[in-house]
């Protein structure tokens, strides 16, 4: 087999997986495009490893540790999207933005809106507060009704 | 016959070399899929078809064991775990208009101008080389166990510790704490909002999901 049809395979994977990665908004399909990264550079390693006809069998070795890191990865992922959901109510990657750099003397409508509210009197919801402002939509809207009565 | 359509060569190719290629348009065509469809739920289901193609695409390169390693964990335990993941952070079934971001125009260009280099980069080097997958198959069982169990046994126990961390740390991660007022107001408030009541199996249900899922893979890996 002609060795630039795996490359070239692993290659397109591999970047139709950086073009989720950076296009996409949810978390979840984020780590999608992760898993589709991974997967072209597992490619790229059996290919090699093939080609090479390697006696200690890196590639593959190496291809199943990938594996099972992925696996680990995934699962630690999830229940860091599922714990940032639950605080939040969303798990909209562009609305975690607590640590961004705080708004200058010139800040605009957003920075003032969310020095506004972001202080409240009781401190328990203030991290649900602050994103709020910026573009509070459907995602936090069904999760704010649940939190106000307990705060 | 002139030079050109001699056997190793583009105008000639072999079966497996056909049905690599057209697996792997498939394979691509399904990952494209996958980063562009505005349901998320389908974009799951088309992640299965796309690993499954990288699986066939093992299988074509006699890499059998990592193809039923692929099929075990990836299509096996990641998807169905980020199907999990998607339910339980209430993804819409339907479209959902804001799957994508602002700067997608961005990535896209990212992506091609890094396609573009790679592929180019990539053809120019392996212009002519071949791999001759007649010889011994190279991923047996076989060969792959004695390879990982004689040469790469450190790797692999550590790797087993890694596992064991993970699986700490999902469970610590997943697990809703009596110490706080957040997991206090949880545990207690049985009887709030449909919405409150709504919210709380999820939490239930994504502990045991990352459990049993590390325990798969935990299995797998001994």
């Amino acid at each position: 087999m002609h060795l630039v049809y795996p490359a070239v395979l692993a290659v397109l994977l591999f970047c139709v997986g950086v073009y989720g990665l950076l296009a996409r908004r949810n978390a979840i399909l984020m780590l999608m495009s992760v898993e589709l990264m991974l997967n072209a550079v597992n490619l790229n390693l059996v290919t090699f490893d093939v080609w090479l006809r390697d006696t200690l069998h890196a590639g593959q070795a190496f291809t199943l540790f990938i594996i099972a890191v992925a696996a680990a990865e995934i699962g630690i992922g999830l229940a860091i999207v599922l714990l940032v959901y639950r605080n939040r109510g969303s798990s909209d990657i562009d609305r975690l933005r607590d640590l961004r750099e705080p708004p200058g003397p010139g800040a605009d409508t957003v920075g003032a809106g969310r020095s506004a509210t972001g202080h409240p009197a009781t401190g328990g919801g203030d991290t649900e507060d602050a994103v709020e402002p910026t573009d509070g939509e459907h995602s936090s809207q069904h999760r704010n009704p649940a939190r106000r009565p307990t705060a | 016959m002139n030079q050109a359509a001699a056997y190793p060569g583009f105008l000639s190719p072999t079966g497996v070399e056909i049905v690599f290629v057209l697996v792997g348009i498939a394979t691509l065509a399904a990952a494209v899929i996958t980063v562009t469809t505005r349901k998320l739920v389908h974009a799951a289901l088309w992640l299965v078809v796309a690993l499954g193609g990288v699986a066939v695409e093992y299988l074509l390169l006699t890499a059998e064991f990592i193809a039923w390693v692929q099929v075990l964990i990836y299509v096996g335990s990641v998807v169905v775990l980020l199907l999990f993941g998607l339910m339980l952070t209430r993804a819409p079934i339907g479209e959902s208009p804001d799957a994508d971001s602002g700067n997608r125009w961005v990535a896209l260009a990212v992506a091609i101008a890094a396609a573009g280099t790679l592929v180019t980069l990539v053809v120019d080097a392996f212009r002519s080389t071949w791999i001759d997958l007649d010889g011994a198959v190279q991923g047996s069982t076989r060969v792959t166990g004695e390879s990982l169990f004689r040469h790469w046994v450190l790797p692999f126990e550590a790797l087993s510790v890694l596992l064991l961390a993970a699986l700490v740390g999902a469970i610590v991660l997943s697990r809703r704490n009596g110490r706080g007022p957040a997991g206090a107001e949880g545990s207690s408030r049985t009887g709030g909002t449909a919405v409150r009541s709504g919210g709380d199996p999820e939490s239930r249900t994504g502990e045991p999901s990352a459990r049993e899922h590390s325990a798969a893979d935990e299995g797998e890996a001994r």
